[in-house]
Order: structure tokens, then sequence, then C-alpha cells
């Protein structure tokens, strides 16, 4: 019996390698097919994040909000929810930092950082609360209003930059020093990077959501709630209060995600006209992760290192940075058919045998 | 002599298991054979290679006589074998016609005839008095009839011999009463039948011959008239088995649970429980009796607070609970083992040793601070595991992967060791093996003698004649009266829960 788990967990474990495998293979194909050097493509990717400073440093720099959307999305489906709003909550998030940090510009540094970083998490929290309470009391399905709040997140961010915080180059004001996460240390060690501090945060929070999920009675409840409403209530359980709960968790993940982008990477907000992605790729990053707390770093260094390493390979390689989207698109295709992997290596297994 | 059916030596192998070892089945032509054994004994397995949804891994299949390899559920239907399926595979929003005729409709200048396939319907329904109505909506006729309409549906296309998988267990008596009939004229009509069971009773009251069969091995083949229900019993179990008796004298404490004029609406807003009253003392097994779907379930969900109380009172222990959280009446002393112990009772992708603290998690000495203590969790689990024998590899294992037996081992151990004041057990053996039966109805009546007060719901009359030191009949959302098991019997159990009181009066 004990056999049989061992091989269901590494039948799980499989899966994510099968399929990043089988995807830079597929890549490979495309990139043969159009008349590329795969070898070479993949070759600067590594060598790039692996040997040079600097693309280490961005590479990192772009896995913290990565992480941070990731583990929004496991959070929410460890418990039973699927949370899409993970971009509009990081949106908003990352809004309210900087709006936090220009508007408190005279307070010091010890004071208005964690203060921003809070603000940021806060947006976040409402975001994922106001889905959280539709669902509880209302029983709207969080799929669709998350999706929803996104939008309302991408237009009203935009609207109180241009209202309120507006200054030249369609973004806002620079937030000052005190409210920076940004470090010549780490831009030094990283020859230049945009490396900041705020890989501590996404530790913290890869933590945190180990800890909470399987270490404190909330998360007991909440796990507990995700697996079965039902058993849940029949053990009396409150089933619409851990709902809302689990959700406004979600989002501050989330929207620390976004204080990070505008705490560390700009040091401002642009009015965007389009999604960011980053919430998106979240999904991505907790899918190929197995929604575990360890797993959503691994997959997002490997995000991060394809996008930033992405840049290398068209300028040594000369091949297009898109088809770094083609292979993380089917990275993610080939975890979501994971029950055909399963498939054929059960066939395959029982071929051996006979 | 041939038979209908002869399975011989098949021998099934899952990794780490053999499910079927070197057994042997041979069904005559017009019989009811039982295949008996515990849950988990290998029957499923059996009747899944016949069905050919496995593939033996040795051993010949005999049909009429002739040789056969089948391959897949295809070939069973093409050689004349239908499973009517423990779980009905029934369309809702279809008729009883259409559900029948899916898969093999009947056509006229290739459109659908409608009219054949009602008309060949009716006639198989009258040829073996199954009397249903082909153009009602399977979602508006019960169980039992539904289950009429599985075994059309195997009638239908052609079958002889027909595979009854655990059937009863989801009839009320008169049901069963009533397919025993069935499968009776069946085999009148030339039909031979398997029926997999693990109920003695039944085997008694329908089966020619009987095959048991013992972790995956073949025990013997006996024929009804030469056995009794013990030894079946008892070859079936593997050792002498000791029916739990309710043997304690009836020493009733003070009142538990006190319902007063309980009125109830279900889901739909229709009253469903009618000013009921009824009080269970400490150190007796109040046992309701009832047809299922007389308020039992919304009277149970009543007491635990699960549904809202639209008029009367409960009291535990003297506290009015009437409406209260569900969490502020497990403190006020109510244990629950639900009815649907997968839904209600389990969360099943979590641990067995995590199902062991859902209502205690928060507390000490399993947690401090909102902090678990996973080491006491753990350590509570062992010995629980340990003291209500649950089969399972470690406390780490899933409930889900758990046989039912254990799963409800589990909830058992759990509810129990709360120690609760008022236990509530609906229907706690539904499903299972003589094996834990007998241990569930042991744990019952042990806490009985520690005084507490048990509340048992359940559709088996022998189980309520059997532990209940007094039993309440419901009826329509009230208690029409409440007997003595000892001056009652079936028959006037069986009048009470059709709603007429001694005498003959309507109630």
């Amino acid at each position: 019996m004990s056999n049989l788990l061992k091989k269901v967990n590494w039948m799980t474990l499989l899966i994510p390698i099968v399929s990043v495998i089988l995807g830079l293979l597929c890549g490979a194909v495309i990139m043969l097919i159009i008349g590329y050097n795969p070898v070479l493509a993949y070759q600067s990717i590594i060598e790039s994040i692996f040997l040079q400073p600097y693309y280490g440093g961005e590479t990192i720099r772009a896995m913290i909000p990565l992480v941070l959307a990731g583990i929004a999305v496991a959070f929410a489906f460890r418990t039973g929810l699927f949370n899409i709003g993970v971009e509009g909550q990081l949106l908003v998030g990352w809004f309210a930092s900087v709006a936090c940090a220009i508007c408190f510009g005279h307070l010091p540094k010890v004071i208005l950082l964690p203060m921003s970083i809070i603000a940021g998490g806060a947006a976040g929290a409402l975001w994922g609360f106001i889905p959280g309470i539709l669902k509880a009391r209302f029983k709207v399905h969080e799929v669709i209003s998350t999706i929803m709040m996104n939008y309302i997140a991408l237009y009203t961010t935009a609207y109180l930059i241009k209202n309120f915080l507006y200054t030249e180059g369609e973004r806002t004001p620079t937030i000052p020093a005190a409210a920076s996460l940004a470090s010549t240390f780490l831009a030094n060690l990283t020859q230049g990077s945009r490396l900041h501090w705020g890989f501590v945060v996404a530790i913290i929070a890869v933590f945190a959501m180990w800890f909470i999920l399987w270490k404190t009675t909330k998360g007991y409840e909440l796990r507990a709630v995700g697996f079965s409403p039902d058993a849940s209530k029949y053990a009396g359980m409150n089933v619409s209060r851990n709902i809302m709960l689990s959700l406004t968790i979600s989002g501050i993940f989330a929207g620390l995600g976004g204080a990070m982008e505008g705490l560390g990477t700009y040091q401002y907000m642009t009015i965007n006209s389009a999604f960011t992605g980053i919430g998106f790729n979240g999904i991505a990053v907790a899918l190929l992760g197995l929604n575990t707390p360890v797993g959503v770093v691994l997959s997002g260094a490997l995000f991060a290192g394809l996008q930033t390493g992405g840049l290398t390979m068209q300028s040594d390689a000369g091949v297009p940075v898109e088809l770094i989207q083609i292979i993380i698109a089917l990275i993610i295709f080939f975890v979501g058919s994971g029950y055909v992997i399963k498939w054929a290596f059960g066939r395959l297994s029982r071929k051996g045998h006979k | 002599m041939s038979y209908a059916i002869e399975m011989r030596n098949i021998r099934k192998e899952f990794p780490g298991i053999v499910a079927n070892d070197d057994i042997t089945l041979q069904v005559q032509e017009g019989e009811i054979h039982a295949l008996f054994g515990e849950n988990g004994a290998g029957k499923s397995t059996l009747m899944n290679v016949l069905f050919g949804l496995y593939q033996p891994d040795q051993g010949e299949i005999y049909v009429h006589g002739k040789k056969e390899f089948i391959n897949d559920p295809n070939d069973a239907a093409r050689l004349g074998i239908g499973m009517v399926h423990q779980h009905f595979m029934l369309i809702d929003k279809f008729t009883v016609a259409e559900n029948i005729i899916l898969g093999r409709e009947p056509k006229k200048h290739g459109a659908l005839d409608m009219a054949k396939a009602v008309k060949i319907v009716k006639e198989l329904s009258e040829r073996y008095g199954l009397d249903v109505d082909p153009n009602k909506k399977v979602e508006d006729i019960t169980v039992g009839m539904q289950q009429r309409v599985e075994i059309l549906k195997t009638l239908y296309r052609g079958s002889d011999i027909l595979i009854f998988d655990e059937p009863t267990a989801v009839l009320t008596p008169l049901e069963i009463k009533e397919l025993i009939e069935i499968m009776k004229r069946l085999v009148g009509e030339g039909k031979s039948i398997i029926l997999i069971t693990h109920k003695l009773k039944e085997i008694f009251e329908s089966c020619d011959r009987c095959t048991v069969i013992r972790r995956g091995k073949n025990i013997d083949t006996v024929a009804i008239s030469d056995t009794n229900p013990s030894d079946l019993a008892s070859m079936m179990v593997g050792r002498k088995v000791n029916i739990q008796v309710n043997d304690a004298p009836y020493d009733p404490k003070e009142k538990v649970l006190e319902i007063e004029h309980l009125n109830v609406l279900d889901s739909r807003k229709v009253d469903v429980i009618k000013d009921l009253n009824l009080t269970v003392h400490g150190g007796e097994i109040l046992g309701i009796a009832g047809v299922d779907g007389n308020g039992q379930t919304e009277l149970i969900e009543a007491i635990a607070g699960l549904r809202k109380v639209k008029d009367g009172s409960i009291k535990i222990n003297n506290d009015d609970v009437t409406n209260q959280k569900t969490r502020k009446i497990i403190e006020a002393g109510l244990g629950y083992i639900p009815e649907d112990r997968q839904k209600h009772g389990l969360v099943l992708d979590f641990s067995v040793g995590e199902n062991m603290v859902l209502q205690t998690y928060y507390k000490k000495p399993y947690a401090q601070a909102g902090i678990l203590h996973n080491k006491v969790i753990t350590k509570k689990a062992k010995q629980l595991i340990q003291e209500f024998d649950v089969r399972t590899p470690s406390e780490k294992t899933l409930a889900r992967s758990l046989s039912g037996g254990n799963q409800q081992k589990v909830i058992v151990a759990r509810e129990v060791d709360r120690s609760p004041q008022l236990l509530i057990a609906a229907q706690p053996t539904r499903g299972l093996d003589i094996g834990a039966i007998e241990f569930i109805h042991g744990k019952l009546i042990e806490e009985k003698k520690k005084g507490k007060a048990v509340l048992l719901v359940s559709f088996e009359l022998d189980e309520i004649l059997h532990l209940s030191d007094r039993i309440a009949v419901i009826y329509e959302g009230h208690i029409i009266d409440i007997v003595n098991p000892k001056e009652t019997d079936e028959n006037e159990l069986g009048l009470l829960m059709a709603g007429r009181k001694k005498g003959g009066n309507e109630a």
C-alpha cells in the first residue's frame, strides 16, 4: 500500500517535469521549422541566466511578482477556490502602494516602506474580499466575479492615476526613496540589474502560505472547507466565512506582488492600457508548481528565467523573443493535459511488463 | 451438465493484491445464485471479469457451456450477460422508455420510433410484472422504480443472465420484498441470476445456491436448503460471528434530548416535521423506524443545527440549542454519525489523522493560540486507529482510499472518543459487511452502557429491532407511536411505518 502511494507521488511529480521537457522540445521543433538553431537558442538562455550576473539578477527580479501571484493562486486553489482575479488584485496593490508612498512621502523609511507594502496588500485583500463576500452571501461564482474585478481594477487604477497622480509619460510620479525597495548594493552585485529587496517579501509569502495552510487551525479549516464544504459544515465550521477569508488572503499575496513592482522594479505605476499578464502567469506558475509553496518557487524561476533569457536568445541566436511565450504556452498546455501523460506512461510501463 | 455461467479457476492480480485467487463459480440455468462475501473479498472484481471490464490473468469462462473470451462489456452483452448496477446509470430528465432504449433505439425510416419504444417497454414490463410506466420521467419515480428501469434495460438488450450488484442497499423493506418477487419471476421465465450481496437475509429469502468468497479465495458453494445463516456468516468472515445484542438492562437515566412541538420545513419550504415530540434518556438506545423520506433526515439536521427550526424547541442536557450554530450544539454534547459518511462525515482528501479531529482541531490539546499541534493529533490518531481497529496503512493515508467499513470506523472512533452525551447514528451500518456491522453495533451498545443517549435512525428493521430499547416510528413528520421492541414485530412496525395505528385506524 505504501508502495502504491509512493508511486502516485512520483507520478504527480512526473507531469510537470515531462511537461517542461515536452514544451522545450516542441519549442525546438518550431525553431527548426522556422530556420533557427534551437541548441544555440537554449544555450544562450542558460548561459545568460547562470553566467551573467545582470540576467541572473533580472531573473530573480522577475520571479518576485510571479511567485507572489503564483502563491495567491495556489493558496486559493488549496482551499477549493479558483482565483482568476490575481491580475486585478495585483494592479490595485501596485497602485495603492505607489499612492501611499507618494502621499506620505514625508515619513521616514522605517514607517513609510512597511506602510506602503501593507497598503498594497490591503488593497489586494479588498479586491479578493469582494468576490469572496459575493460568493459566500449570494453564491456568485468566484471565477466570474474575479475576472470582472480584473477589468474594474485595470480601468479604476488608470482613472485614479490620470486624475490624481498624473505626471508626464502617462504615469505616476516616482516614489520617494524612503518607500523604495531598490538597492544599490543588489544592483552592484548584479552589474546593474533591477533586483530589489522584494525577494525577501516573496520568501516570507512562500513561508506564510505553508505555515498558514498546514500549521494553523485556520488553515486546517480553510483546507477542510475547500475539500468538502458539506463535511466542514457538519463538523461545525462556518463555510461562508472561510470562503471570504481565503479569497482575502489570496488577494493579499497578489496585492503584495503588485507592491513589489511599484516599490521595487519600476518605482512608479504607468497607466496600463492592457493587463500586465503577471497575474495570469501566476495561474500557470501555480499549476506547474502543483499548488505547493516550493513548486511555485521552482516554476516561478523557470518562467522568469525563460522570459529574461529570451532577451539574450534574441540577440545571440536571433530567435524572436515571442517564441518564449509560445514555449510557456506549450508547457502549460502539457501540464493541462497531464492526464494524457499519465495515460501514456501507464501504457508504456504496462508494455514493459509484458 | 452445462451451466449458464461457469468461471473456472479465475485469477486476477492487481499490483500488490491478488483480488481473485483460483475462484470457480458455477451458476446453473434458471437459478438465483448468491455471490456472498465481505466488502473487498473480490466479488466485484470477479463480476467485472465476467462483464468484460477486466481480463483474468488465468482461468476460463464458459457461457451456456461454450468457452468464451469476454474482452469488453459489448461482448458480455452479446452473450446475454446484463448487469444491474448498484449506482443507477440513468438520465434523470429522460423518460423511462427513453432511458431503456438509449444506445439501441428502435427506428422507423431512420428516425426514432418512440411509439414502438414505449410499446416494447410496456410489454417487457408486463411480462415480468415490473409495473413501470414508460412515459414517466426518471426523476419523478422512486428509487425502487428506478431499479426496475435498470432491470428493464438489461432485459431490453436481451440478457438472460442478470447480475444484481448489491441491489437492496438502496431499497425500503417493502421494495426489497417486491424485488425478490421480481427476481423469482425472472428465473421463472428462464433467466439466471447472480446476486452479489453481503446480506444473509436476502440470500435465504431468494437464492437457490450460494458461493462464498473470502479474501479473493473460493470458500465453498452450498445449496441454501442445506445451510443456515450462522454457518454462512462464519464462512464469510472466517471465524465465529458474535451477533451483538443489546443485553444490558434497560435503565433509563435523566433526559438528554428533549424535543417539543418541533416544526421544520424542507428545502422546498414544505412542512416536513410536524409537531414532533421526542425524548431520549441517558442509558438508552432509541431507534427511529420509518420509510425513507418521512422526515428522518430533516429531524437529525434540525437537532444538529444544520436546518432551521420553524417552531418548537430542542434541548440537549437541558440546554436550549434550538437554531444554534452547529459548533455550539457539538460543544453542548452532540455526537453525530451522518447518513452519508463520504459526503458529510469525512473530508475524503484529508488524511485519516486529520479526519480524527474534524470537530476538535481548534481545542487543546490539538491546538493552542491558533497553531496546530500536529504531533498530538498524530498520536491521538494512532491511538484511535488501534482502539477502533481501523485498517489503514497509516494515519497519513487519505480517508478516500479506505474501504467503506473503515471509513465508518474512523467516524465512529472520532464521535465516540469525544464522549458526547447524545450520539446520533444515522444509517450507521448501511453498505457495511458483517464484521464492521458487528463492531459498530458493539460500540453503540457500549455507549448506552456508559449512560449516554443514543438516537439510532435506520431503514433496516432488523437493526432497529435488534439494538433499540424503545422504537419510535416516524410517519409523515411526526412520531406516530413508540413501541417496545420485545413486544412488537416486523409486521406491526411495517403497518405503523405505513401510517396505520393498532386497530387499523388511519393516523
